[in-house]
């Protein structure tokens, strides 16, 4: 939050207040034909955040500014959006570290629906998510734990690190002409249990993948790697599940 | 996927604009207890799942360190070991029969994870690997032992993810970002029953009835009642709220929990797992203190142990920066190597938001709000107590929201994972029973009238107060009055404060007038149950004059078993807007149930 500045002790003597211009595309479902661009001013600290922008703009100028967010350190997936251009998550964008001497633009998502505001529909986001079968498929029942190996595990690492945030899907050339197509986190996930030594269904994913929608649309524009707020290589990831479609197995 | 009861998300009806479901049980939340809630439910009944979040982004994903249990996979542990840890740590207020389930529940609860999917980190052998934790020690506190299980410094992550992967194999029914906010109680026979709750979609503005048999609460925390906090902003405790709202008991609400590393001035938490990896505190002159106050265990100490002597460190002018403030957390002696295979996230937050580079800088650290130890009251079945004794057949509460209570004054890191995990399955559990045999209990026809008058009320509010200045006012008194320190003097301050805040409440405005996703409406609703929350925090806190676990009043220093080995249980009495809570706060107290530890003195 905005209001905890004081009390940041590290911060505290060298800091200075610098004040910034924010254009957000504004869109108000019950009024609004078309989005329209709406510019406000804020007074930031070097340690805020676009999220701590967007919520002194609501809880200060414009109680209707609406747009999603719980936990505010880049773990929960509630926040990307399209700040200059690029998707990232708002509450792991420092303000400082964008070129604050011209207005920093921050628009929803492309791709999805757009609701209001910053928000839009993610309900096809989660049907794609759903689609792969994001989850372990293994008959043996053990009494403890199954074995896995270190190396096993370190193998899918990278996926599991995904929260669903959208920011790769939303930033694909491919998804914003062809809804349809699965996108990079549906691959992601699926990539996460593809690899998984544990798991015994990746033949059936890998077929899935292999759809018209699957993973042949990717046409490796690297613009989800760069989005991903998590670090996931997730065009590697993608290459990685073309291997394995050709293979017919991870 | 087929054998599922009733997947329908369809209404049965419309009337009046508001849309009615039925569903045998009915689950509110979405986070780590509601979802292993519904994973036992959905396959025996009609399971509903409410949730103001996607499942996914609920704050189980936050927790970063490990869920605990006595597996023993890497040196000798054993689950009586681990009541007797939880007991202690507690500061024995814990009900030890319930900390003897949770405990031997333990091993189980990580296994079913595993089976699930969860990854977890490895030993060599291919076995869950396992860390040391604050307060979790071999043979009753010879020593730290290796007890957390963990998947790097994301455990909550994973264990979100692979139950909500579960649900979806399942095909568990979800209704996303709805707000519950009423919880319609009936009778059956003389006996008060829930019915169901009625919930706003954020969407549409719309309002929904949803008829169940059988009600789950599990809402977790609230907190954001404080201002620094590692908590989400949606942990603002509605769930307890409504349940408060109904005039059914919280139980130990004045103790709250504040974690020793948050990210100074900001609240973030590093997970003690950086401590358990090796992790140090030092004050400005590079002092280990902790050695000082806890020669055993150190800076593995419980944390309202470890808060307090951060506090006291400041105090005693051995704060470190500009205006000795903080402290720090060292782990620059850890290889590179192993912070980023054990504890990447964390350190990517110092990097991130305070721009430190743990490598090679000590990473400025301050107590930071974190976790409710009270709540709604229950028995180990997860039934909700309308008094010490009677539980309101069908309702349930796990998680965070309730109190069993397995943490008593003070929780151990690790057991709120393992909690969400064996108190959400066994509330699952016994609501399908529950089902079986019991009816719908029936719905009044006004079911929504209370949420229709709140919301009318709220969004045609034409005063001059903003939500956010009232918010921000309550958050910083209770900073700065009943954090880890406090006395009869600074609770009465933030009694004066709320008394204030809610006059102001009635004068507020909500500024978007839109149906769809007005969040505006919902800050201001959930400002609502912050007070309300905050109010009984420091009516108990008052109350309790005693130093237990994790409070600690300076007027009165010391442990009293012979008066205060009790839990507080405070219920509503009268009408909750009235300045004076003594109007409408009664407290009384409930037995500890204590089977085979007699309290000792609490020395590590
Ligand atoms: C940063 C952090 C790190 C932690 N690390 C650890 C750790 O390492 N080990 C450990 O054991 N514990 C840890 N904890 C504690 C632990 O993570 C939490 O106590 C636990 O995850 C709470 O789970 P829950 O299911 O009760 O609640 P949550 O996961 O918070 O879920 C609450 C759910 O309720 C829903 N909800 C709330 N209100 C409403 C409403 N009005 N209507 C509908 N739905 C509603 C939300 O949408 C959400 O789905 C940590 C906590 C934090 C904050
Ligand atoms: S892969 Fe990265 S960008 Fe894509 S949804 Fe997952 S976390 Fe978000
Ligand atoms: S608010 Fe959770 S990721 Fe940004």
């Amino acid at each position: 939050m905005s209001t905890v500045l004081e009390e940041r002790p590290a911060a505290a003597d060298a800091i200075q207040k610098f004040t910034a211009t924010l254009m957000i595309r504004r869109f108000d479902p019950d009024v609004d034909t078309e989005p329209r661009w709406q510019e406000f001013s804020v007074e930031m600290l070097p340690t805020d955040r676009v999220l701590d922008a967007l919520h002194q703009i609501k809880w200060e100028q414009d109680g209707s500014l609406t747009f999603r967010r719980s936990c505010a350190h880049g773990v929960c997936g509630s926040d990307a959006m399209r700040i200059n251009g690029r998707n990232r998550l708002a509450c792991k964008t420092l303000m400082k570290d964008l070129d604050i001497e011209k207005p920093v633009y921050v628009e929803a998502i492309k791709g999805l629906p757009l609701e209001k505001d910053l928000v839009v529909n993610m309900e096809p986001f989660f049907a794609s998510f759903r689609e792969v079968q994001p989850f372990l498929q293994a008959s043996s029942k053990p009494d403890k734990e199954r074995l896995q190996s270190v190396e096993q595990r370190a193998r899918f690492d990278d996926t599991t690190k995904c929260i669903l945030c959208a920011a790769c899907t939303s930033s694909c050339p491919v998804f914003w002409t062809d809804g349809q197509y699965f996108g990079p986190a549906a691959i992601v996930n699926a990539h996460r249990f593809i690899f998984d030594s544990r798991d015994e269904a990746s033949e059936v994913r890998l077929d899935i993948l292999n759809d018209k929608e699957g993973v042949w649309r990717c046409r490796t524009t690297f613009n989800c790697t760069e989005a991903c707020p998590r670090g996931i290589q997730v065009t590697q990831a993608i290459a990685e599940v073309k291997a394995a479609v050709l293979r017919g197995r991870p | 996927m087929s054998d599922i009861p009733d997947s329908s998300t369809v209404p049965t009806k419309t009337v009046d604009g508001v849309h009615y479901h039925q569903h045998d049980v009915v689950i509110v939340g979405a986070g780590g207890a509601g979802m292993r809630a519904a994973i036992q439910a959905g396959p025996g009944a009609s399971t509903a799942v409410i949730s103001k979040l996607y499942p996914t982004r609920s704050h189980t994903g936050a927790a970063q360190g490990g869920m605990a249990a006595a597996l023993a996979n890497v040196e000798e542990d054993n689950w009586e070991w681990h009541t007797f840890d939880t007991v202690k740590g507690g500061d024995y207020l814990v009900d030890q029969d319930a900390a003897e389930i949770l405990a031997k529940e333990a091993i189980t609860a990580v296994l079913e994870l595993e089976n699930m999917g969860l990854p977890f980190n490895r030993t060599p052998e291919g076995k869950i690997d396992q860390r040391r934790f604050g307060g979790h020690t071999a043979e009753h506190g010879k020593n730290p032992v290796r007890r957390a299980c963990y998947a790097a410094d994301r455990t909550g992550h994973m264990i979100l993810q692979t139950l909500y992967q579960n649900c979806v194999k399942l095909g568990i029914n979800f209704f996303n970002e709805f707000y519950v906010l009423d919880l319609i109680m009936g009778e059956v026979d003389g006996q008060k029953r829930p019915a169901g709750v009625v919930a706003y979609e954020l969407a549409t503005g719309e309002l929904h009835v949803f008829q169940g048999k059988a009600v789950i609460f599990a809402t977790g925390g609230f907190g954001k009642i404080y201002k620094t906090t590692s908590n989400a902003h949606t942990l603002t405790g509605d769930g307890v709220g409504i349940i408060w709202r109904k005039g059914l008991p919280l139980e130990d609400m004045e103790f709250f929990q504040f974690h020793p590393t948050g990210l100074a001035g900001l609240g973030i938490l590093l997970s003690e797992a950086a401590r358990g990896e090796g992790a140090i505190l030092r004050n400005s002159e590079g002092e280990r203190f902790m050695e000082r106050y806890a020669p055993t265990i150190k800076d593995l100490a419980p944390r309202d142990i470890v808060a307090r002597c951060m506090r006291t460190e400041i105090r005693e002018g051995r704060g470190a920066g500009p205006n000795k403030d903080y402290l720090y957390l060292d782990i620059t002696h850890l290889s590179p190597e192993v912070i980023d295979a054990k504890l990447p996230d964390i350190t990517e937050f110092a990097r991130t938001y305070l721009g430190v580079e743990p490598y090679t800088e000590p990473v400025p650290v301050l107590p930071t709000a974190h976790y409710a130890m009270g709540g709604i009251p229950t028995n180990v079945k997860a039934e909700v107590l309308q008094d010490n004794d009677t539980v309101v057949p069908g309702l349930y509460a796990a998680g965070e929201c309730a109190c069993v209570s397995v943490h008593g004054s003070n929780r151990l890191g690790t057991n709120s994972l393992l909690d969400i995990n064996v108190f959400g399955k066994r509330a699952g559990d016994n609501a399908v029973a529950y089902v079986q045999t019991a009816d719908f209990v029936p719905l009044p026809d006004d079911a929504a009238e209370f949420v229709q008058g709140l919301i009318h009320q709220v969004s045609t509010a034409t005063g001059t107060e903003r939500i956010s200045t009232l918010r921000r006012e309550l958050q910083e008194s209770m900073d700065t009055n009943a954090q880890v320190f406090r006395t009869a003097e600074t609770l009465n301050q933030v009694t004066e404060v709320i008394g204030d805040l809610r006059e102001r409440y009635k004068n507020i405005s909500v500024q978007d007038k839109g149906k769809r996703f007005n969040t505006d409406l919902l800050e201001a609703i959930e400002l609502g149950f912050l007070l309300d929350l905050a109010e009984v925090v420091i009516y108990s806190a008052l109350s309790r004059e005693e130093s237990r676990g994790g409070h600690f009043r300076e007027d009165f220093p010391k442990r009293d078993d012979e008066k205060w080995l009790v839990h507080t249980m405070a219920y509503l009495t009268g009408d909750a807007h009235s300045a004076d809570a003594g109007d409408h706060i009664k407290l009384s107290t409930k037995p500890v149930v204590i089977t085979n530890y007699q309290p000792m003195e609490r020395k590590y």
